[in-house]
Protein backbone atom coordinates (compact mmCIF):
# COMPACT_ATOMS: atom_id res chain seq x y z
CA UNK A 1 0.00 0.00 0.00
CA UNK A 2 0.99 3.71 -0.61
CA UNK A 3 1.12 5.96 2.23
CA UNK A 4 0.86 9.80 1.57
CA UNK A 5 0.74 12.54 4.48
CA UNK A 6 -1.28 15.41 3.53
CA UNK A 7 -1.05 18.63 5.76
CA UNK A 8 -1.48 22.64 5.79
CA UNK A 9 -3.25 24.96 7.72
CA UNK A 10 -6.90 25.02 7.89
CA UNK A 11 -8.93 25.85 4.68
CA UNK A 12 -6.44 26.10 2.58
CA UNK A 13 -8.12 23.39 0.37
CA UNK A 14 -6.13 20.29 1.50
CA UNK A 15 -9.44 18.03 1.19
CA UNK A 16 -10.99 19.57 -1.85
CA UNK A 17 -7.15 19.25 -3.40
CA UNK A 18 -7.18 15.61 -1.75
CA UNK A 19 -10.95 14.83 -3.51
CA UNK A 20 -9.63 16.29 -7.23
CA UNK A 21 -6.25 13.91 -7.13
CA UNK A 22 -8.02 10.64 -6.15
CA UNK A 23 -10.80 11.34 -8.65
CA UNK A 24 -7.83 11.45 -11.50
CA UNK A 25 -7.02 8.33 -10.11
CA UNK A 26 -10.56 6.73 -11.43
CA UNK A 27 -9.69 4.76 -14.44
CA UNK A 28 -6.78 3.61 -12.80
CA UNK A 29 -8.08 0.86 -10.97
CA UNK A 30 -6.43 2.56 -7.36
CA UNK A 31 -8.23 2.03 -4.44
CA UNK A 32 -7.82 4.86 -2.15
CA UNK A 33 -8.59 5.72 1.41
CA UNK A 34 -8.48 8.61 3.30
CA UNK A 35 -8.43 9.34 7.26
CA UNK A 36 -8.88 12.60 8.48
CA UNK A 37 -7.29 14.53 11.62
CA UNK A 38 -8.54 17.39 13.18
CA UNK A 39 -9.24 18.65 16.73
CA UNK A 40 -12.96 19.52 17.53
CA UNK A 41 -14.92 19.09 14.83
CA UNK A 42 -14.85 17.74 10.80
CA UNK A 43 -17.29 17.32 8.34
CA UNK A 44 -14.85 16.59 5.70
CA UNK A 45 -15.28 12.62 6.32
CA UNK A 46 -18.82 13.32 4.85
CA UNK A 47 -17.23 14.75 1.49
CA UNK A 48 -15.34 11.79 1.02
CA UNK A 49 -18.17 9.33 1.89
CA UNK A 50 -20.00 10.89 -0.48
CA UNK A 51 -17.66 10.15 -3.22
CA UNK A 52 -17.92 6.34 -2.82
CA UNK A 53 -13.96 6.44 -0.84
CA UNK A 54 -13.51 4.71 2.95
CA UNK A 55 -13.24 7.10 5.03
CA UNK A 56 -11.97 7.22 9.20
CA UNK A 57 -11.80 10.50 11.50
CA UNK A 58 -9.82 11.50 14.68
CA UNK A 59 -10.26 14.08 16.60
CA UNK A 60 -7.29 14.81 19.17
CA UNK A 61 -9.91 17.19 21.04
CA UNK A 62 -7.93 17.52 24.21
CA UNK A 63 -4.77 16.63 23.15
CA UNK A 64 -1.92 18.17 20.92
CA UNK A 65 -3.55 17.48 17.04
CA UNK A 66 0.02 16.85 16.03
CA UNK A 67 1.25 14.09 19.36
CA UNK A 68 -2.22 12.36 18.64
CA UNK A 69 -1.04 11.91 14.86
CA UNK A 70 2.08 10.68 15.84
CA UNK A 71 0.09 8.28 18.43
CA UNK A 72 -2.03 6.95 15.53
CA UNK A 73 -0.56 6.79 12.46
CA UNK A 74 0.33 2.81 13.17
CA UNK A 75 -3.14 1.75 13.80
CA UNK A 76 -4.12 4.26 10.84
CA UNK A 77 -1.41 2.18 8.47
CA UNK A 78 -2.74 -1.00 9.72
CA UNK A 79 -6.45 -0.06 8.98
CA UNK A 80 -6.11 0.61 5.72
CA UNK A 81 -4.17 -2.84 4.99
CA UNK A 82 -7.19 -4.55 6.34
CA UNK A 83 -9.18 -2.67 3.55
CA UNK A 84 -6.60 -4.02 1.00
CA UNK A 85 -6.10 -0.13 -0.13
CA UNK A 86 -3.70 0.15 -2.92
CA UNK A 87 -3.52 4.29 -1.54
CA UNK A 88 -3.79 5.48 1.77
CA UNK A 89 -3.87 9.15 2.45
CA UNK A 90 -4.17 10.95 5.91
CA UNK A 91 -4.82 14.73 5.97
CA UNK A 92 -4.43 17.06 8.94
CA UNK A 93 -4.99 20.78 9.74
CA UNK A 94 -1.21 21.84 11.21
CA UNK A 95 -2.52 24.27 13.54
CA UNK A 96 0.39 25.73 15.43
CA UNK A 97 2.14 26.05 12.14
CA UNK A 98 5.48 25.11 14.09
CA UNK A 99 4.71 20.99 13.93
CA UNK A 100 5.24 18.29 10.57
CA UNK A 101 3.54 14.89 10.64
CA UNK A 102 5.98 14.01 7.74
CA UNK A 103 7.60 10.55 8.42
CA UNK A 104 11.12 9.72 6.65
CA UNK A 105 10.55 7.75 3.77
CA UNK A 106 6.93 8.65 2.81
CA UNK A 107 5.41 11.36 0.91
CA UNK A 108 4.59 14.94 2.65
CA UNK A 109 2.60 17.30 0.88
CA UNK A 110 1.88 20.60 2.34
CA UNK A 111 -1.29 22.34 1.19
CA UNK A 112 -1.36 26.15 1.50
CA UNK A 113 -2.94 28.83 -0.37
CA UNK A 114 -2.35 32.01 -2.19
CA UNK A 115 -4.67 34.06 0.06
CA UNK A 116 -2.61 33.24 3.01
CA UNK A 117 -0.59 36.53 2.63
CA UNK A 118 3.34 36.34 1.45
CA UNK A 119 4.80 36.01 4.72
CA UNK A 120 3.45 33.23 4.96
CA UNK A 121 6.16 30.83 3.56
CA UNK A 122 7.89 32.47 6.73
CA UNK A 123 5.81 31.95 9.36
CA UNK A 124 5.31 27.73 8.57
CA UNK A 125 7.46 25.62 10.46
CA UNK A 126 8.51 22.50 9.25
CA UNK A 127 5.27 21.40 7.91
CA UNK A 128 6.15 23.62 4.63
CA UNK A 129 9.96 23.26 4.46
CA UNK A 130 10.25 19.86 5.09
CA UNK A 131 7.56 18.33 2.51
CA UNK A 132 8.07 17.10 -0.63
CA UNK A 133 5.63 18.51 -2.51
CA UNK A 134 4.10 22.12 -2.08
CA UNK A 135 0.59 22.50 -3.34
CA UNK A 136 -0.43 26.05 -3.36
CA UNK A 137 -4.05 26.76 -4.38
CA UNK A 138 -6.61 29.34 -4.90
CA UNK A 139 -4.21 30.46 -7.65
CA UNK A 140 -7.55 31.73 -9.68
CA UNK A 141 -8.03 34.40 -7.60
CA UNK A 142 -5.29 36.64 -7.01
CA UNK A 143 -2.93 38.23 -9.70
CA UNK A 144 -0.07 36.08 -11.76
CA UNK A 145 2.12 38.30 -10.23
CA UNK A 146 1.29 37.08 -6.91
CA UNK A 147 1.67 33.66 -7.61
CA UNK A 148 4.97 34.14 -9.30
CA UNK A 149 6.13 36.09 -5.75
CA UNK A 150 4.37 33.39 -3.78
CA UNK A 151 5.89 30.61 -4.93
CA UNK A 152 9.18 31.51 -5.34
CA UNK A 153 9.02 32.94 -1.21
CA UNK A 154 8.17 28.86 -1.03
CA UNK A 155 11.07 28.01 -3.05
CA UNK A 156 13.75 29.90 -1.31
CA UNK A 157 12.37 27.72 2.31
CA UNK A 158 12.07 24.36 0.69
CA UNK A 159 14.17 24.50 -2.79
CA UNK A 160 13.96 20.56 -2.88
CA UNK A 161 10.01 20.38 -3.08
CA UNK A 162 8.18 20.30 -5.92
CA UNK A 163 6.05 23.24 -5.77
CA UNK A 164 2.64 22.87 -7.87
CA UNK A 165 -0.14 24.77 -8.42
CA UNK A 166 -3.76 23.05 -8.06
CA UNK A 167 -7.17 24.75 -8.42
CA UNK A 168 -9.39 22.46 -5.84
CA UNK A 169 -12.63 23.92 -7.51
CA UNK A 170 -11.75 22.93 -11.44
CA UNK A 171 -8.94 20.19 -10.42
CA UNK A 172 -6.53 22.14 -12.99
CA UNK A 173 -3.06 20.39 -11.85
CA UNK A 174 -4.86 17.39 -9.79
CA UNK A 175 -4.28 15.24 -12.15
CA UNK A 176 -0.35 15.78 -12.35
CA UNK A 177 -0.32 15.83 -8.99
CA UNK A 178 -2.11 12.93 -8.94
CA UNK A 179 0.82 11.13 -11.44
CA UNK A 180 3.57 12.36 -9.09
CA UNK A 181 2.61 10.59 -5.84
CA UNK A 182 0.92 7.41 -6.49
CA UNK A 183 4.70 4.69 -7.04
CA UNK A 184 3.79 2.06 -8.08
CA UNK A 185 6.33 -0.15 -6.60
CA UNK A 186 5.91 1.46 -2.71
CA UNK A 187 4.93 -1.20 -0.39
CA UNK A 188 4.11 0.29 3.56
CA UNK A 189 3.18 -2.77 5.45
CA UNK A 190 3.98 -0.58 8.44
CA UNK A 191 5.20 2.59 9.72
CA UNK A 192 6.54 1.00 13.38
CA UNK A 193 9.68 2.25 13.64
CA UNK A 194 9.77 4.89 11.29
CA UNK A 195 11.10 8.36 12.45
CA UNK A 196 9.29 11.45 12.16
CA UNK A 197 11.19 14.09 9.25
CA UNK A 198 10.96 17.04 12.42
CA UNK A 199 10.87 16.49 16.24
CA UNK A 200 7.98 17.94 18.31
CA UNK A 201 8.33 21.10 20.67
CA UNK A 202 8.97 20.00 24.44
CA UNK A 203 6.51 20.20 26.28
CA UNK A 204 5.50 19.67 30.30
CA UNK A 205 4.87 22.87 31.62
CA UNK A 206 2.52 23.24 34.14
CA UNK A 207 -0.29 24.12 32.02
CA UNK A 208 0.10 20.83 29.89
CA UNK A 209 -0.89 19.18 33.35
CA UNK A 210 -4.30 21.20 33.92
CA UNK A 211 -3.45 24.37 35.77
CA UNK A 212 -5.98 26.63 35.10
CA UNK A 213 -4.41 29.45 37.79
CA UNK A 214 -2.65 32.24 36.26
CA UNK A 215 0.55 33.44 37.81
CA UNK A 216 4.15 32.92 38.07
CA UNK A 217 3.13 31.07 41.16
CA UNK A 218 1.45 28.25 39.74
CA UNK A 219 3.95 28.24 36.64
CA UNK A 220 6.05 24.78 36.92
CA UNK A 221 8.30 22.96 34.67
CA UNK A 222 9.20 24.28 31.10
CA UNK A 223 8.42 28.07 31.36
CA UNK A 224 9.62 30.51 28.83
CA UNK A 225 8.96 34.58 29.24
CA UNK A 226 8.21 36.41 26.38
CA UNK A 227 10.89 39.15 26.06
CA UNK A 228 9.38 42.76 27.12
CA UNK A 229 12.63 44.85 26.93
CA UNK A 230 15.57 45.09 28.97
CA UNK A 231 14.50 47.37 31.66
CA UNK A 232 12.00 44.88 32.86
CA UNK A 233 14.23 42.16 33.92
CA UNK B 1 30.64 26.66 -2.36
CA UNK B 2 29.73 25.79 0.85
CA UNK B 3 34.26 27.36 1.73
CA UNK B 4 33.17 30.54 1.18
CA UNK B 5 32.43 32.87 3.68
CA UNK B 6 28.84 34.72 3.76
CA UNK B 7 30.29 37.72 2.17
CA UNK B 8 32.20 36.13 -0.66
CA UNK B 9 29.01 34.00 -0.93
CA UNK B 10 26.75 37.18 -1.11
CA UNK B 11 29.02 38.86 -3.90
CA UNK B 12 28.81 36.42 -5.87
CA UNK B 13 25.10 35.17 -5.66
CA UNK B 14 23.15 38.66 -4.67
CA UNK B 15 20.05 37.00 -4.44
CA UNK B 16 21.07 34.52 -1.80
CA UNK B 17 19.87 37.27 0.01
CA UNK B 18 16.16 35.67 -0.50
CA UNK B 19 17.16 32.40 1.41
CA UNK B 20 18.60 34.07 4.67
CA UNK B 21 15.12 36.45 4.59
CA UNK B 22 12.77 33.89 3.63
CA UNK B 23 14.31 31.31 5.96
CA UNK B 24 14.64 34.36 8.89
CA UNK B 25 18.21 33.77 9.47
CA UNK B 26 20.47 37.15 10.45
CA UNK B 27 23.59 36.87 9.13
CA UNK B 28 24.63 40.18 10.34
CA UNK B 29 28.32 40.56 11.78
CA UNK B 30 29.08 36.96 10.91
CA UNK B 31 30.25 38.22 6.67
CA UNK B 32 33.28 36.65 7.33
CA UNK B 33 31.97 33.12 8.45
CA UNK B 34 30.48 30.30 6.60
CA UNK B 35 27.65 29.57 6.47
CA UNK B 36 27.71 26.35 8.57
CA UNK B 37 30.02 28.52 11.06
CA UNK B 38 27.34 30.93 11.29
CA UNK B 39 24.72 27.65 11.94
CA UNK B 40 27.21 26.95 14.49
CA UNK B 41 26.20 29.86 16.60
CA UNK B 42 22.76 28.91 17.22
CA UNK B 43 22.60 27.31 20.78
CA UNK B 44 20.59 23.54 20.92
CA UNK B 45 17.95 25.74 22.70
CA UNK B 46 17.68 28.20 19.90
CA UNK B 47 17.44 25.46 17.24
CA UNK B 48 14.84 23.97 18.73
CA UNK B 49 13.18 27.12 19.77
CA UNK B 50 12.76 28.87 16.38
CA UNK B 51 12.58 24.91 14.52
CA UNK B 52 15.85 25.17 12.53
CA UNK B 53 17.32 22.23 11.34
CA UNK B 54 21.03 22.97 10.67
CA UNK B 55 21.42 19.97 8.38
CA UNK B 56 18.12 20.59 6.04
CA UNK B 57 19.64 24.41 5.84
CA UNK B 58 22.79 23.30 4.72
CA UNK B 59 22.00 20.85 2.27
CA UNK B 60 19.58 22.63 0.99
CA UNK B 61 21.41 26.09 0.16
CA UNK B 62 23.40 24.31 -2.75
CA UNK B 63 20.26 23.42 -4.31
CA UNK B 64 18.93 26.60 -4.14
CA UNK B 65 22.00 28.67 -5.30
CA UNK B 66 21.58 25.92 -8.63
CA UNK B 67 18.19 26.35 -8.99
CA UNK B 68 18.24 30.12 -9.35
CA UNK B 69 21.71 30.59 -11.63
CA UNK B 70 20.28 28.11 -13.59
CA UNK B 71 17.19 30.49 -13.89
CA UNK B 72 19.59 33.34 -14.44
CA UNK B 73 21.03 31.50 -17.04
CA UNK B 74 17.59 29.99 -18.77
CA UNK B 75 16.93 33.70 -19.12
CA UNK B 76 19.06 34.41 -21.42
CA UNK B 77 19.87 31.31 -23.46
CA UNK B 78 17.26 28.56 -24.27
CA UNK B 79 14.59 30.80 -25.36
CA UNK B 80 11.31 29.34 -26.48
CA UNK B 81 10.42 30.10 -29.94
CA UNK B 82 7.63 27.58 -30.93
CA UNK B 83 4.76 25.11 -28.80
CA UNK B 84 3.63 22.18 -30.36
CA UNK B 85 0.19 20.81 -29.72
CA UNK B 86 0.13 17.27 -30.65
CA UNK B 87 -3.31 15.55 -31.39
CA UNK B 88 -5.19 13.08 -28.86
CA UNK B 89 -8.31 12.43 -27.57
CA UNK B 90 -11.94 13.86 -26.55
CA UNK B 91 -13.93 12.61 -23.62
CA UNK B 92 -15.34 9.81 -25.99
CA UNK B 93 -12.31 8.80 -27.09
CA UNK B 94 -12.34 9.65 -30.77
CA UNK B 95 -9.07 11.01 -31.90
CA UNK B 96 -9.30 15.19 -32.08
CA UNK B 97 -9.27 16.93 -35.60
CA UNK B 98 -6.44 17.85 -36.15
CA UNK B 99 -3.09 16.44 -36.17
CA UNK B 100 -0.75 19.10 -34.64
CA UNK B 101 -0.60 22.43 -34.40
CA UNK B 102 2.54 24.65 -33.78
CA UNK B 103 2.28 27.91 -32.87
CA UNK B 104 5.31 30.61 -32.92
CA UNK B 105 6.23 33.77 -30.66
CA UNK B 106 4.11 36.75 -31.16
CA UNK B 107 1.43 34.65 -32.50
CA UNK B 108 -2.26 34.70 -31.01
CA UNK B 109 -4.03 31.88 -31.41
CA UNK B 110 -7.90 31.90 -29.82
CA UNK B 111 -9.64 29.24 -28.54
CA UNK B 112 -13.81 28.69 -28.81
CA UNK B 113 -16.32 26.87 -27.45
CA UNK B 114 -19.00 26.23 -25.00
CA UNK B 115 -18.44 26.62 -21.39
CA UNK B 116 -17.32 23.32 -20.21
CA UNK B 117 -16.29 21.83 -23.30
CA UNK B 118 -12.70 21.02 -22.26
CA UNK B 119 -10.77 24.52 -22.93
CA UNK B 120 -9.70 24.34 -19.37
CA UNK B 121 -7.96 20.80 -19.85
CA UNK B 122 -6.32 22.43 -23.04
CA UNK B 123 -4.57 24.85 -20.75
CA UNK B 124 -3.72 22.42 -18.19
CA UNK B 125 -2.20 20.00 -20.83
CA UNK B 126 0.13 23.23 -21.90
CA UNK B 127 0.66 24.24 -18.60
CA UNK B 128 1.86 21.32 -17.55
CA UNK B 129 3.79 19.70 -20.95
CA UNK B 130 1.95 16.96 -20.96
CA UNK B 131 3.66 13.82 -22.84
CA UNK B 132 0.72 11.77 -23.35
CA UNK B 133 -0.02 11.45 -19.58
CA UNK B 134 -3.34 13.38 -19.16
CA UNK B 135 -6.68 12.42 -19.69
CA UNK B 136 -6.36 13.78 -23.65
CA UNK B 137 -3.75 11.75 -24.79
CA UNK B 138 -2.14 15.22 -26.24
CA UNK B 139 1.62 16.02 -26.29
CA UNK B 140 3.16 19.18 -26.11
CA UNK B 141 6.71 20.12 -27.66
CA UNK B 142 8.83 22.76 -26.86
CA UNK B 143 10.42 24.00 -30.01
CA UNK B 144 10.03 21.04 -31.66
CA UNK B 145 11.58 18.78 -29.09
CA UNK B 146 10.25 17.05 -26.01
CA UNK B 147 10.03 19.53 -23.15
CA UNK B 148 12.73 19.53 -20.14
CA UNK B 149 10.97 18.37 -17.14
CA UNK B 150 12.01 22.06 -15.70
CA UNK B 151 9.33 22.98 -17.48
CA UNK B 152 7.47 20.71 -14.78
CA UNK B 153 8.78 21.06 -11.62
CA UNK B 154 10.53 24.01 -11.45
CA UNK B 155 8.23 26.92 -9.46
CA UNK B 156 10.71 29.38 -10.72
CA UNK B 157 10.62 28.63 -14.41
CA UNK B 158 6.75 28.19 -15.83
CA UNK B 159 5.91 27.39 -19.02
CA UNK B 160 2.53 29.77 -18.92
CA UNK B 161 2.02 32.63 -16.96
CA UNK B 162 -1.43 32.11 -16.59
CA UNK B 163 -4.32 35.70 -16.53
CA UNK B 164 -7.39 34.50 -15.32
CA UNK B 165 -10.36 36.18 -15.38
CA UNK B 166 -10.66 37.21 -11.39
CA UNK B 167 -7.59 39.73 -10.74
CA UNK B 168 -7.92 40.05 -7.34
CA UNK B 169 -4.79 41.73 -5.30
CA UNK B 170 -4.73 40.42 -1.44
CA UNK B 171 -1.25 42.03 -0.80
CA UNK B 172 -1.73 45.58 0.79
CA UNK B 173 1.03 47.30 -1.44
CA UNK B 174 1.33 49.92 -3.11
CA UNK B 175 1.79 49.52 -6.73
CA UNK B 176 5.49 50.24 -7.02
CA UNK B 177 5.91 48.53 -3.78
CA UNK B 178 4.07 44.86 -5.28
CA UNK B 179 6.15 45.43 -8.31
CA UNK B 180 9.47 45.95 -6.81
CA UNK B 181 8.29 42.52 -5.13
CA UNK B 182 7.68 40.60 -8.20
CA UNK B 183 10.68 42.35 -10.16
CA UNK B 184 12.93 40.73 -6.83
CA UNK B 185 11.32 37.33 -7.09
CA UNK B 186 12.37 37.53 -10.91
CA UNK B 187 16.00 38.12 -9.83
CA UNK B 188 15.73 41.71 -11.99
CA UNK B 189 19.29 43.67 -12.51
CA UNK B 190 17.34 46.94 -12.37
CA UNK B 191 14.02 46.68 -11.19
CA UNK B 192 13.33 50.77 -10.70
CA UNK B 193 13.42 50.76 -14.75
CA UNK B 194 11.48 48.02 -15.16
CA UNK B 195 8.58 49.45 -12.63
CA UNK B 196 8.69 52.70 -14.72
CA UNK B 197 8.22 50.34 -17.95
CA UNK B 198 5.24 48.53 -16.38
CA UNK B 199 3.51 51.38 -15.14
CA UNK B 200 3.50 53.23 -18.22
CA UNK B 201 2.51 50.24 -20.45
CA UNK B 202 -0.09 49.77 -17.78
CA UNK B 203 -1.49 53.18 -18.07
CA UNK B 204 -1.72 52.85 -21.73
CA UNK B 205 -4.57 50.19 -21.57
CA UNK B 206 -6.37 51.00 -18.49
CA UNK B 207 -8.98 53.39 -18.85
CA UNK B 208 -8.37 55.88 -15.94
CA UNK B 209 -4.83 56.65 -14.92
CA UNK B 210 -2.90 55.10 -11.81
CA UNK B 211 -0.10 55.79 -10.53
CA UNK B 212 2.91 54.53 -8.55
CA UNK B 213 1.96 55.27 -4.86
CA UNK B 214 -1.83 53.82 -5.19
CA UNK B 215 -2.35 50.51 -3.35
CA UNK B 216 -2.56 47.92 -5.41
CA UNK B 217 -6.30 46.87 -3.77
CA UNK B 218 -7.89 50.25 -4.77
CA UNK B 219 -7.17 49.53 -8.45
CA UNK B 220 -10.65 48.95 -10.27
CA UNK B 221 -11.03 45.93 -12.05
CA UNK B 222 -9.89 47.63 -15.72
CA UNK B 223 -6.66 49.36 -13.55
CA UNK B 224 -5.93 45.55 -12.37
CA UNK B 225 -6.32 43.89 -15.36
CA UNK B 226 -4.26 46.63 -17.43
CA UNK B 227 -1.33 46.69 -14.51
CA UNK B 228 -1.33 42.73 -14.37
CA UNK B 229 -1.29 42.45 -18.83
CA UNK B 230 2.08 44.91 -18.45
CA UNK B 231 3.74 43.05 -15.64
CA UNK B 232 2.76 39.62 -17.47
CA UNK B 233 4.52 41.57 -20.92
CA UNK B 234 7.25 42.71 -19.14
CA UNK B 235 8.47 40.82 -16.40
CA UNK B 236 7.22 37.44 -16.17
CA UNK B 237 9.55 34.95 -17.34
CA UNK B 238 7.16 32.46 -18.63
CA UNK B 239 7.33 32.22 -22.87
CA UNK B 240 3.44 31.48 -23.00
CA UNK B 241 0.38 33.27 -21.61
CA UNK B 242 -2.82 31.99 -21.25
CA UNK B 243 -5.63 34.60 -20.77
CA UNK B 244 -9.34 33.33 -20.12
CA UNK B 245 -11.60 35.65 -21.25
CA UNK B 246 -10.78 39.19 -21.19
CA UNK B 247 -13.49 40.70 -22.62
CA UNK B 248 -15.14 42.16 -19.13
CA UNK B 249 -11.76 44.11 -18.36
CA UNK B 250 -12.47 47.93 -18.81
CA UNK B 251 -9.20 47.92 -20.60
CA UNK B 252 -8.38 48.76 -24.40
CA UNK B 253 -7.99 44.87 -25.31
CA UNK B 254 -6.67 45.18 -28.87
CA UNK B 255 -3.46 47.47 -27.48
CA UNK B 256 -3.22 44.64 -24.76
CA UNK B 257 -3.08 41.70 -26.83
CA UNK B 258 -0.58 43.81 -28.88
CA UNK B 259 1.91 44.19 -25.84
CA UNK B 260 2.13 40.85 -24.81
CA UNK B 261 3.07 39.55 -28.77
CA UNK B 262 5.49 42.92 -28.50
CA UNK B 263 7.25 40.94 -25.96
CA UNK B 264 7.80 37.71 -27.97
CA UNK B 265 5.43 35.77 -25.79
CA UNK B 266 2.72 33.12 -27.52
CA UNK B 267 -0.83 34.00 -26.33
CA UNK B 268 -3.63 31.56 -26.12
CA UNK B 269 -6.93 33.28 -25.40
CA UNK B 270 -9.83 31.20 -24.60
CA UNK B 271 -12.86 33.75 -25.49
CA UNK B 272 -16.39 34.13 -26.27
CA UNK B 273 -16.15 37.87 -27.89
CA UNK B 274 -16.29 37.91 -31.68
CA UNK B 275 -13.55 40.36 -32.18
CA UNK B 276 -11.00 38.79 -29.61
CA UNK B 277 -11.41 35.47 -31.62
CA UNK B 278 -10.89 36.87 -34.96
CA UNK B 279 -8.14 39.01 -33.98
CA UNK B 280 -6.21 35.56 -33.41
CA UNK B 281 -4.15 34.36 -36.54
CA UNK B 282 -5.81 31.04 -36.00
CA UNK B 283 -8.26 29.30 -33.80
CA UNK B 284 -9.11 26.01 -31.92
CA UNK B 285 -12.38 24.82 -31.74
CA UNK B 286 -13.34 22.62 -29.01
CA UNK B 287 -15.99 20.64 -28.74
CA UNK B 288 -16.39 17.25 -26.44
CA UNK B 289 -13.14 17.67 -24.76
CA UNK B 290 -11.15 18.00 -27.65
CA UNK B 291 -9.90 20.07 -30.21
CA UNK B 292 -12.85 19.21 -33.05
CA UNK B 293 -11.30 21.70 -35.80
CA UNK B 294 -8.27 24.24 -35.90
CA UNK B 295 -9.13 27.22 -38.54
CA UNK B 296 -7.14 29.84 -39.47
CA UNK B 297 -9.04 33.04 -40.05
CA UNK B 298 -10.06 33.66 -43.59
CA UNK B 299 -9.68 36.88 -45.72
CA UNK B 300 -13.39 37.45 -45.50
CA UNK B 301 -13.22 37.14 -41.82
CA UNK B 302 -10.38 39.57 -41.63
CA UNK B 303 -12.55 42.60 -43.63
CA UNK B 304 -15.41 41.55 -41.21
CA UNK B 305 -13.33 42.10 -38.18
CA UNK B 306 -12.35 45.82 -39.64
CA UNK B 307 -16.56 46.40 -39.82
CA UNK B 308 -17.15 44.97 -36.25
CA UNK B 309 -13.93 46.74 -34.90
CA UNK B 310 -15.38 50.14 -35.88
CA UNK B 311 -18.88 48.66 -34.55
CA UNK B 312 -17.18 47.81 -31.34
CA UNK B 313 -15.13 51.76 -31.38
CA UNK B 314 -18.62 53.31 -31.73
CA UNK B 315 -20.50 51.84 -28.58
CA UNK B 316 -16.83 52.81 -26.80
CA UNK B 317 -17.12 56.17 -27.92
CA UNK B 318 -21.47 55.89 -26.97
CA UNK B 319 -20.00 54.54 -23.46
CA UNK B 320 -17.19 57.38 -22.80
CA UNK B 321 -19.86 59.88 -23.30
CA UNK B 322 -22.14 58.96 -21.63
CA UNK B 323 -20.13 58.46 -18.90
CA UNK B 324 -19.15 62.40 -19.03
CA UNK B 325 -22.39 63.17 -18.78
CA UNK B 326 -23.01 63.94 -22.27
CA UNK B 327 -26.48 63.96 -24.31
CA UNK B 328 -26.04 61.31 -26.96
CA UNK B 329 -26.83 62.32 -30.78
CA UNK B 330 -26.55 60.96 -34.55
CA UNK B 331 -23.93 63.60 -34.70
CA UNK B 332 -21.74 62.85 -32.03
CA UNK B 333 -21.73 59.20 -32.80
CA UNK B 334 -21.22 59.98 -36.94
CA UNK B 335 -24.44 57.75 -37.08
CA UNK B 336 -27.32 58.82 -39.42
CA UNK B 337 -31.20 57.92 -37.57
Amino acid sequence: MNLIIVSGPPSSGKTSVILKTIASYQNRNIKVGVVKFDCLYTDDDAAYEKAGIPVKKGLSGALCPDHFFASNIEEVVNWGNEEKLDLLITESAGLCNRCSPYLKEIKGVCVIDNLSGINTPKKIGPMLKSADFVVITKGDIVSQAEREVFASCVSSVNPRAVTMHVNGLTGQGAYELGSLLYDENQNIESVQGMQLRFPMPSALCSYCLGETRIGEAFQMGNVKKINLGADKT
Amino acid sequence: MMELSLDQLLKEYPFVNAYFEQNKLDIAGYGDKTFREFLDHFTEEELEDQAIDREKLLSDLPVYLEQMSAFLGLEKSNRVLSMTILAGYDKSGNPEGFSELTVETSQIISIVGPTGSGKSRLLADIEWAAQRDTPTGRSILINGKKPDNKWRFSSNNRLVAQLSQNMNFVMDLTVEEFLRMHAVSRLVEDPQTVIEQIILAANDLAGEKFDLTTPVTSLSGGQSRALMIADTAILSSSPIVLIDEIENAGIDRKKALELLISSDKIVLMATHDPLLALMADKRIIIKNGGISKVLDTNEEEKLLLEELEKMDSLIQTARQELRKGSTLSGKTLNMEI
